[in-house]
């Protein structure tokens, strides 16, 4: 992505131990992650097992308990003070370093009283500052490469739910993300309309970008990514290529969990 | 006897019914605006805050809520004085009162709008980078808007109706303005034949704005 400066191998994003409660459910219990420029990680596992809360956690809507998430070697919820403690960062230090993240949701939430092209021209005008003219054209561009130029006009009422996701996906990559955090993006629309989110989806990563999707698409997942982590416990219980991951036996629960899904 | 109509009276009296419409309007914009940063205000503090702040601001609303406006125009006008040594005019008095009775209703609204908006449209706010206050702005206010704007417009009428009151304390709005000619000229029924259109015109020109609003912030 443009405005991504290549620093050399260093992970995008770099997960370590990172743990998550809520109250007494303990969701997250040590969860180790690397994601490379460019790579296309999709995360399976059993409904509850932490997947959204671990995309949150990311572009920091939730908060964490311990372990680090760091994007591009900073540290994206806390910061040490001066006398080295742990301090979690303010709104608007948080606000700068979500601005690097994008998040695309499963029930899209576009803004309902934007229309398609002010959807994504909202972050570009308020956080990224751009002119009226720049940040028109640069949307302009995204909304035509997610195939809805003629739609810029419309209201999210007025879209289809397929068309308001590709907003939501060029809502969110316009920014120029750092990695784009996708959480089970068609799985709140009708069967028809899921190939082309999917499509939209497998461009980008054709065009480089960082994505780490949570995804109930299995053959979408072995087909378009380049890695596969499958979340149990709280932790990435398998980790691998897609073909090594969906010829796992190893691992009687991502056994089980692939039997039931592929039932779907 | 019969009663002859006769508005020659209330026609060379009718400035001090233009006058009053027009001072009727203004006590009620003045109100409606100090009440909406009341309302708005206090509908935030209460959403961030804790048990006994909360407390605090549901005493305001149910206390101005569960007394009669004309009695509050009376305990500010005439019982606050008594108390503390602070000296001002009806229509100050009025302004003072009928914008915390106006806040009071308003907060409920705004609370009611503010958490009808989704956790998630605000979380799609944050995700872009957008600080908390840009959120508000651009996010939560407009969405909120469309959900309250058609209780918003009853309450507004409702403020400027209330302005009425006013007369108590011989404000020169319309309804004082009706009362004078009415003492004046015993021209009854013809002075509330001309200013019961009026009221009736007037509220229904606010809500013809509100829906002008409406219509461009709602989405079917
Ligand atoms: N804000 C919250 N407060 C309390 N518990 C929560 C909260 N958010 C999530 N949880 C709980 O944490 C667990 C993990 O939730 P999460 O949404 O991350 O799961 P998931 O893997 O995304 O599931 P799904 O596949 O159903 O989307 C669940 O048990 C959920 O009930
Ligand atoms: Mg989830």
């Amino acid at each position: 992505m443009p405005g991504n400066p290549d620093t050399t191998g260093l992970p995008v994003v770099s997960i370590r131990g990172l743990e998550k409660s809520f109250g007494a459910l303990a969701v997250l219990r040590g969860i180790d992650l690397d994601v490379a420029r460019g790579d296309v990680v999709s995360i399976i596992g059993s409904s509850g097992s932490g997947k959204t809360t671990l995309l949150r956690c990311i572009n920091a809507l939730e908060t964490y308990d311990n372990g680090s998430i760091q994007l591009d070697g900073v540290e994206v919820q806390f910061r040490n003070d001066e006398a080295g403690r742990r301090q979690r960062r303010n709104e608007w230090e948080l606000a700068r370093l979500r601005a690097e993240t994008g998040m695309v949701f499963q029930l899209f939430y576009l803004f309902p009283h934007l229309t398609a092209l002010q959807n994504v021209m909202l972050g570009l005008r308020k956080v990224r500052k751009m002119e009226v003219a720049e940040a028109k054209s640069v949307a302009t561009d995204w909304l035509s490469r997610v195939g809805l130029a003629d739609k810029a006009g419309s209201l999210p009422s007025q879209l289809s739910g397929g068309q308001q996701q590709r907003v939501g996906i060029a809502r969110a990559a316009a920014m120029g993300p750092k990695v784009l955090l996708l959480d089970e993006i068609t799985s709140a629309l009708d069967p028809e309309l899921v190939g082309e989110v999917l499509a939209v989806v497998r461009k980008l990563a054709d065009d480089g970008m960082t994505m780490l999707m949570v995804t109930h698409e299995m053959a979408f997942a072995r087909e378009a990514s380049s890695r596969i982590i499958f979340i149990d416990a709280g932790r990435v219980a398998v980790e691998g290529a897609p073909g090594e991951v969906f010829r796992e036996q190893a691992n009687d629960r991502l056994r089980s969990f692939l039997a039931r899904v592929s039932h779907l | 006897m019969l009663y002859h109509l006769n508005f020659g009276l209330i026609w060379k009296n009718i400035g001090k019914l233009e006058w009053g419409l027009l001072l009727s309007l203004e006590l009620a914009v003045v109100a409606i605006a100090i009440g909406v940063v009341i309302g708005l205000g206090l509908a935030l503090i209460y959403e961030q805050s804790s048990r006994p702040v909360r407390a605090l601001v549901s005493l305001y609303v149910e206390f101005i809520r569960n007394v009669p406006l004309l009695l509050l125009v009376y305990l500010v006008f005439y019982g606050i004085p008594t108390v503390v040594d602070i000296r001002y005019d009806g229509v100050t008095s009025f302004l003072a009162t009928l914008s915390l009775y106006a806040g009071a209703y308003l907060v409920e609204i705004f609370r009611a709008g503010l958490a009808a908006v989704p956790r998630g449209l605000t979380d799609a706010g944050r995700a872009i980078g957008l600080t908390p206050l840009q959120g508000f702005i651009h996010v939560r206010l407009p969405t909120m808007f469309r959900v309250i704007l058609p209780s918003l417009s009853n309450t507004f009428v409702s403020l400027f109706k209330d302005t009425s009151v006013a007369s108590v304390l011989a404000v020169p709005e319309l309804t004082y303005g009706a009362q004078w000619i009415n003492f004046n000229t015993f021209r009854i029924v013809e002075v509330y034949a001309v200013v019961t259109p009026m009221y009736l015109i007037a509220g229904y020109g606010i809500l013809g704005a509100l829906r002008l609003l409406e219509r461009r912030f709602a989405v079917s």
